[in-house]
C-alpha cells in the first residue's frame, strides 16, 4: 500500500538504524538523551496524583484550563515583563512539538519559505515540509558558536521568506543569543515583515547571561509566536505540555487546528503544570546549578581529550567536532558504541551542515559523565595522529 | 553556600581536580580553599551515608531520640550541660531546641538495654536534668536528604532527540 508522497519523502533515514542499535544494546552509558535525568519534582507529581484522586479526568477547554493560562501569563509578566492575554493570546499545547506544528500550519500557504538554522531540532524542517512550505536551511558554524548571523538571515529574506524558526538555547548546539544579538535579528524581521516562531523551551537553562524572549524586544510582539513548555525546566517531558503565546489572530488560527486534531492537552498534565509554576521554581534553581557544573566539567574534559568544542550558553548539550578523527558522524558513533558502549547522537541527525559533529547530552549523572568521558578518551587515544 | 562546599556536601569523594572542572576554579585554588575549610573547622569530617538496616550483623541495634528537660543554673548555661551530655560517645547528635523541652539527644546502642542503661545511669541522674522522654526509632525512611530505600531505575530511553 502506498503512503502519501510527502510522508514518503520525510526523513529520517540512516540515523534510524543507529537509534535502533542503541535501544537494543544493554549496559550502554548514554550521553544521547534529549531529556533531563531528574525525575519530575515530587510536589508536581503529587499534585497530578491528587488531581486524579479528586476526579479531574475530563476534557478541558480547547485552549486549555483558564487557571493554567492565567498563571502562565502572570509568570511571563513577572519574569520577562511580557504582556499576554490569557483568553485570546495563549494556547496550551501538547508539548512545544505540537505548538511548532500548529504555528507552521497556521501561517504557511503552499510553497512559502521558512528560514531555519542548521543544525536544528529534528522536527523543524519536517513540520514545514508537511505544511506544504519550503524549509530554507541556514548553516551555522562552530567559529560563530553556532549562532545565526544577521547577514545570512537577510540573505534568506531577500529570496523571499515568510517566517524564521529560531530555537535558543538551541538543541543540539546549546547556542543562545544575548539581547543585543537578538535586537539585530529583530531589525531584519521588521524590515522583511517576517513572522518569528521562537522556541524558548530551554529558557530556564541559560547560563552566562539573562534569557531574553524574542517577543519582549521592542515592536516584536505582533510578529512573534512565543513557544515554551514544561519539559525541560521542570523535568516533565512525559507530561507532554507546552504553550504558545502570540497575536490573537494567530493563536485563534492555531486553536482551530488544535481543536480538530488534538481537542485539548491532558487535564492531569495541566493540573501538574499549575503546581509547577506555583511552587516548582526552587527545584529549577537546583537543577540549573547542577547542569552548570556538568557543563563546565564536560567541556573541559572534551577539550582535554581532543574533541574541540565551545562553551555552550544554554540547554544541556555540547556539540564537539569529531573531524580530527572521522568525517562521518554515524560511523564514528556506531564504532564508539560497539567498542566502548557509549552512546551519543551523530550531528548529521540535526542537519547536513553538521556532519563531522556529535551531540553530547550532559543530562546524565556526574558518575556517568565521568565514566563515559574516560571511555571516549580511551577510544580516541589510538586514533590520535 | 560556597560552591566548593556545595559540591563536596553532595559527594565527598571528589578530587580537587574534579572540583576544579565542576566549578571553573583552578585546582590550586580549590586545594587551598579546602585546606582552609578543614583548618577552620568548616569541613568537619568526610563520611559515608550507610543504611544500617541492610547490614544484618547486629539485628538488635537501636536508636533513640531523647527529649531532655533541664533546669538552667546560674552561671551555668545550656552549653555547659549540653557539653556534659554530648561528650558521651553514645550520643550521636545533640540539639538545643525551642518548645516544651530543651535538648534533643540522639543515642545509638547495641541493643535496647545498652540505651536504657545509658539513660538510667548517665543521663537522668545528671544534675540539672529535670526529666527525659525517650522515643525509640522504628524505621528510618530518609536521612539527611537521602531516601534510604533504593529507588527503581528510571525508564528513560537511552537515546532521543
Amino acid at each position: 500500500m502506498d503512503i502519501a508522497e510527502k510522508v514518503e519523502k520525510l526523513k529520517p533515514s540512516g540515523i534510524r538504524l543507529f537509534f535502533d542499535l542503541v535501544l537494543n544494546m544493554k549496559d550502554v552509558i548514554s550521553l544521547g538523551v534529549g531529556e533531563p535525568d531528574f525525575v519530575t519534582p515530587w510536589r508536581i507529581r503529587e499534585k497530578a496524583i491528587f488531581s486524579l484522586e479528586q476526579g479531574y479526568t475530563s476534557y478541558t477547554s480547547n485552549k486549555g484550563m483558564i487557571e493554567l493560562r492565567k498563571i502562565i501569563c502572570q509568570h511571563l509578566h513577572k519574569r520577562y515583563g511580557l504582556q499576554y492575554d490569557p483568553e485570546e493570546e495563549t494556547l496550551i499545547t501538547v508539548g512545544v512539538s505540537e505548538g511548532l506544528d500548529l504555528a507552521v500550519r497556521t501561517i504557511l500557504n503552499p510553497g512559502e519559505r521558512v528560514l531555519i538554522h542548521d543544525p536544528s531540532y529534528v522536527s523543524y524542517p519536517a513540520v514545514v515540509d508537511l505544511a506544504g512550505g519550503e524549509p530554507v536551511l541556514l548553516p551555522t558554524r562552530i567559529e560563530d558558536h553556532f549562532k545565526l548571523s544577521v547577514e545570512q538571515i537577510e540573505k534568506g529574506c531577500k529570496k523571499g521568506a515568510r517566517a524564521l524558526m529560531i530555537n535558543y538555547p538551541c538543541n543540539p548546539t546549546g547556542a543562545s543569543y544575548t539581547k543585543k544579538e537578538l535586537k539585530q535579528i529583530a531589525r531584519i524581521a521588521d524590515k522583511y515583515d517576517l513572522i518569528v516562531l521562537s522556541d524558548e523551551v530551554y529558557d530556564e537553562l541559560t547560563y552566562d547571561f539573562d534569557h531574553t524572549p524574542f517577543s519582549s524586544l521592542p515592536g516584536m510582539k505582533k510578529r512573534v509566536i512565543y513557544l515554551n513548555g514544561f519539559s525541560k525546566a521542570f523535568a516533565m517531558t512525559g507530561f507532554r505540555l507546552g504553550y504558545a503565546c502570540g497575536p490573537a489572530k494567530l493563536i485563534a488560527g492555531m486553536t482551530k487546528i488544535h481543536q480538530y486534531t488534538m481537542l485539548c492537552a491532558s487535564i492531569t498534565s495541566q493540573m501538574a503544570a499549575i503546581e509547577a509554576l506555583r511552587g516548582g521554581f526552587n527545584d529549577v534553581v537546583e537543577m540549573k546549578k547542577e547542569y552548570m557544573r556538568r557543563r563546565r566539567f564536560v567541556v573541559s574534559r572534551l577539550n582535554e581529550i581532543g574533541l574541540d568544542c565551545h562553551m555552550p550558553e544554554g540547554a544541556f548539550y555540547v556539540f564537539p567536532s569529531i573531524k580530527k578523527f572521522s568525517r562521518n558522524s554515524i560511523e564514528f558513533a556506531t564504532d564508539l558504541l560497539n567498542k566502548k558502549k557509549v552512546a551519543l547522537v551523530p550531528g548529521v541527525a540535526f542537519g547536513e551542515s553538521t556532519e563531522g559533529y556529535v551531540r553530547i547530552s550532559y543530562a546524565s549523572s556526574y558518575e556517568n559523565l565521568k565514566e563515559a568521558l574516560l571511555r571516549i578518551e580511551s577510544y580516541l587515544k589510538p586514533n590520535l595522529h | 553556600m560556597n560552591e566548593i562546599l556545595e559540591v563536596l556536601s553532595k559527594n565527598a569523594r571528589l578530587t580537587p581536580d574534579e572540583i576544579s572542572k565542576l566549578t571553573g576554579q583552578s585546582a590550586n585554588a580549590v586545594k587551598a580553599a579546602i585546606k582552609k575549610y578543614e583548618k577552620d573547622g568548616v569541613i568537619v569530617q568526610y563520611k559515608t551515608v550507610i543504611n544500617k538496616e541492610l547490614i544484618d550483623e547486629n539485628p538488635n541495634f537501636v536508636r533513640a531520640l531523647i527529649e531532655v528537660s533541664i533546669t538552667p543554673q546560674k552561671d551555668v548555661g545550656f552549653d555547659y550541660i549540653a557539653e556534659r551530655i554530648y561528650s558521651f560517645p553514645e550520643v550521636k547528635s545533640c540539639y538545643l531546641m525551642s518548645g516544651s523541652y530543651d535538648l534533643l539527644v540522639e543515642v545509638e546502642g547495641e541493643n535496647i538495654q545498652t540505651v536504657s542503661n545509658f539513660i538510667a545511669s548517665k543521663l537522668s541522674p545528671m544534675s540539672h536534668v529535670r526529666g527525659t522522654a525517650t522515643h525509640f526509632l522504628l524505621k528510618k525512611y530518609k536521612e539527611d536528604g537521602h531516601i534510604l530505600k533504593k529507588g527503581k531505575q528510571r525508564q528513560r530511553l537511552n537515546i532521543s532527540y
